[in-house]
C-alpha cells in the first residue's frame, strides 16, 4: 500500500528521515513505541520523553492535519500541558469565552455564565483549533530534543502488522524507504477513532451509532458576535434542526448545523449549499470566507478493556463519544496524564506491572462518564421519538419562564476531569471535615501560592503536601523519593483543601490526583498509602 | 407554601434520562397514558390543593406561546 496522504497538512512539522533502525542488521528494540501522532500519541511521547524514558512515535503522516476539529479545550488538559510546558502558548493563542446562550426557535431560552471560580491559573475552557494544539505539543518535543529528552518522532511510518508476545511487541513499519521491523516493550495505540491497531489486532469497539449528520462551516467574517456560546434549538432560520456558533482564534468563526440522518453528504458540501444555510442564520449583509468544511457523525463506544498484555490503547482508539461537552481530545489528555507516570514507574521497575491495570480501570471509568453525558445531550439536541420532542420543547418553553427547567436543558455538559472514587490506588478518606472536592481521587483543584499557584509545584512525582501541617522535605520510600511540600493555609488553599479541618497532609500523585489525606503526618500511614498507590499492596 | 418553581431535583440529567427510558418503545398512546398516570401520583404526593391549582396554571401558561 503506498504511503499516500490521507488528508492535507495544516503543519509539516516531522518530516520523514531515515533512522538507524533501518540500517540495523536485527530489529532494534525501544522501550516505548507509541502509534499515532495526533494529540494524545505526541502528549504520551513528551510526558514519557520528560521523565527520560526513551520513546519513538510512530505517524503515517509528517504533521498536523487541516481542520480545526477539537475546538474546546478545558482547564484541566491545559494545566496537564502546563506541567508539560505547553500550556501557557495554547492559553496566550486560544480565545477564553464564559458566558453561553440557549436559543429555541427565534427566542433565547436563557443564558449561563462558566463564572469561573476564582484563583486558577487556567480559565475553564479555551477554543483553539486542534492543528494549533498540536503545533504547541510538538513545539514542546523539539525543545525538549533540544535539552537531550529521548524522544524520535518519525513521520511518514506506517505500522502495517504487529505481532503480540507475551514480553514484547513486534512492529512492521512501511516508510518511503522501503520496510523495517522494531520491536518495542510497550506499545501504546493513540491512532485515532479507527486505529488500525486496534483492527490489526481484532478488538472489539462496540457501542451506540447516532443516527444524524453535522456540518462544521469554519468562516471568516467581519460581525459583532460577542466571544459567547450561542446554540440554537429548532433555528428561525431554518439551516438545520439545531445550530451552534463558537469564536476561534484568527477571527475564526466554528458553526455547526443539524442536518438529519438522510441527507446526500456530497450535495451538502458543495459550497453553495453551505452559504445558503449560512446566509439564512447570518442574514444577507454579512460577508465572510469559507475556510473550512466537513460532515460528521458520530458514535458513543470504547474498548472492553484498554490494556492488553504489552499494547495499551489511549484517546479516541480507546473511546469515542459525540462531541457535545468537548470530552474527546480532554479525556484522551487525562488517559496521558494518567497512564505517564505509572508506564514510567513500571519502567523504571519501581512498580509492578499491575499498576498498568489502574490506568485500564480509572480510565475506562473515566470514558463512561463521558460517553455517558455526552449521550444524553445528543438525546436532548436530538430526540429519538415524539414523546421525547415533546419534552425536549416542554423543557425549553419552560425555561424561558422557570428556573427548575434550566438544569435539564442539555446543549452539552462541558468537561471535566473525573474523580477516582473508590478505586484500589486510594486510601480511604481519612480527614475529618476535610472539602469534598479534594477526596481521595479528585483531581487537585489550583489555587494562588506565592507569586504562582499551588499545581506548579505538583505533578511529575509523588508529592506529600502539608497545608497548615508540617511534613519532611524528603521521605525514601523503597527507592522512590516522596517530595514533601509545606505551605501556608492561605484562604483558597484553606478552603480547597482544609474545610473544617485545621490541618493536612496530602499524598498526591503524579498526575495530581488525591491518593490520601490524613490531619497530620504519620510516616508508616505514608508509607502504606505510597505502596497501595503504585500497586505495591 | 406556593409552587416551587426553582431547581429542586439534584442529578436532573439522570432523571431526565430516567423519565425518557420510561417512555423507551410505548406507542403515543401508552406514552400519553404513562404521563397521566405519572401526573395523578405525583399530584397525590403533593396533596396540597393550592400549590396543585399553582402548577396547573403554569403549566396552561406554556400551550399559549
Amino acid at each position: 500500500m503506498p504511503l499516500d496522504d490521507r488528508y492535507q497538512l495544516a503543519f509539516k512539522l516531522y518530516p520523514y528521515e531515515r533512522s538507524t533502525d533501518q540500517d540495523a542488521s536485527a530489529p532494534v528494540r525501544h522501550p516505548v513505541v507509541v502509534v499515532g501522532g495526533g494529540p494524545i500519541g505526541v502528549a504520551t511521547a513528551l510526558d514519557l520523553g520528560l521523565q527520560g524514558i526513551p520513546v519513538v512515535l510512530l505517524d503515517d503522516h509528517e504533521g498536523v492535519g487541516q481542520g480545526s476539529r477539537a475546538i474546546c479545550f478545558a482547564k484541566r488538559t491545559l494545566e496537564i500541558a502546563h506541567r508539560y510546558g505547553c500550556g501557557q502558548p495554547m492559553l496566550d493563542k486560544g480565545v477564553i469565552w464564559n458566558l453561553g446562550k440557549v436559543f429555541h426557535d427565534d427566542r433565547q431560552v436563557y443564558e449561563f455564565n462558566l463564572l469561573p471560580e476564582q484563583g486558577h491559573r487556567y480559565p475553564a475552557f479555551i477554543n483553539l483549533q486542534q492543528p494549533y494544539f498540536e503545533r504547541f505539543l510538538v513545539d514542546r518535543v523539539r525543545e525538549a530534543q533540544a535539552q537531550d529528552a529521548p524522544i524520535d518522532l518519525r513521520g511518514k511510518n506506517r505500522v502495517q502488522a504487529v505481532e503480540v508476545k507475551d514480553d514484547h511487541v513486534v512492529l512492521d513499519i512501511t516508510t518511503p524507504d522501503g520496510p523495517y521491523r522494531i520491536e518495542a516493550d510497550w506499545l501504546i495505540g493513540c491512532d485515532g477513532a479507527s486505529s488500525p491497531l486496534r483492527k490489526m489486532m481484532g478488538l472489539d469497539f462496540e457501542g451506540r451509532v447516532f443516527e444524524d449528520n453535522f456540518l462544521i462551516a469554519d468562516i471568516t467574517m467581519k460581525a459583532d458576535f460577542p466571544t459567547e456560546r450561542w446554540f440554537w434549538f429548532e433555528p428561525h432560520f431554518k439551516s438545520g434542526d439545531s445550530a451552534l456558533l463558537h469564536k476561534q482564534p484568527d477571527g475564526v468563526w466554528r458553526i455547526d448545523f443539524q442536518l438529519g440522518w438522510d441527507i446526500d453528504r456530497k450535495e451538502e458540501l458543495k459550497e453553495e449549499n453551505i452559504r445558503r444555510r449560512l446566509d439564512a442564520m447570518l442574514g444577507p449583509d454579512v460577508d465572510y470566507e469559507l475556510v473550512w468544511t466537513s460532515i460528521y457523525t458520530f458514535q458513543c463506544r470504547r474498548m472492553k478493556r484498554f490494556r492488553h498484555g504489552r499494547v495499551i490503547f489511549a484517546g479516541d482508539a480507546a473511546h469515542q463519544v459525540s462531541p457535545f461537552g468537548a470530552r474527546g481530545a480532554n479525556s484522551g489528555i487525562q488517559d496521558v496524564d494518567n497512564l505517564g507516570w505509572k508506564l514510567g514507574l513500571v519502567l523504571n521497575e519501581k512498580a509492578p506491572h499491575s499498576l498498568l491495570d489502574s490506568y485500564d480501570a480509572e480510565r475506562r471509568y473515566g470514558a463512561d462518564e463521558n460517553i455517558l453525558n455526552s449521550s444524553r445531550s445528543t438525546d436532548f439536541i436530538t430526540p429519538k421519538s415524539k414523546i421525547s420532542h415533546v419534552f425536549r420543547n416542554v423543557v425549553l418553553d419552560l425555561a424561558e419562564h422557570h428556573a427548575f427547567a434550566r438544569p435539564l436543558v442539555n446543549s452539552g455538559r462541558l468537561s471535566v476531569p473525573c474523580v477516582y472514587d473508590g478505586f484500589p490506588l486510594n486510601t480511604p478518606d481519612a480527614l475529618p471535615g476535610g472539602p469534598a472536592r479534594t477526596r481521595p481521587g479528585a483531581p487537585c483543584p489550583d489555587a494562588p501560592l506565592g507569586q504562582g499557584f499551588l499545581l506548579d509545584h505538583l505533578g511529575r512525582d509523588f508529592v506529600l503536601l502539608g497545608v497548615g501541617a508540617d511534613v519532611q522535605d524528603q521521605l525514601e520510600v523503597d527507592g522512590m523519593t516522596l517530595r514533601g511540600l509545606s505551605v501556608p493555609a492561605d484562604a483558597d488553599i484553606a478552603d480547597r483543601y482544609l474545610g473544617e479541618a485545621s490541618g493536612a497532609v496530602y499524598l498526591i500523585r503524579p498526575d495530581q490526583h488525591v491518593a490520601a489525606r490524613w490531619p497530620a503526618f504519620d510516616e508508616d500511614l505514608v508509607r502504606a498509602a505510597l505502596a497501595r498507590a503504585i500497586g505495591k499492596d | 407554601m406556593g409552587l416551587n418553581t426553582a431547581p429542586n431535583i439534584p442529578d436532573p440529567d439522570g432523571f431526565y434520562a430516567d423519565l425518557l427510558n420510561a417512555h423507551e418503545g410505548l406507542s403515543d398512546d401508552n406514552s400519553i397514558a404513562f404521563n397521566a398516570r405519572l401526573i395523578l401520583i405525583l399530584a397525590n404526593h403533593i396533596g396540597d390543593r393550592a400549590v396543585l391549582t399553582e402548577a396547573l396554571a403554569a403549566a396552561a401558561k406554556g400551550d399559549t406561546q
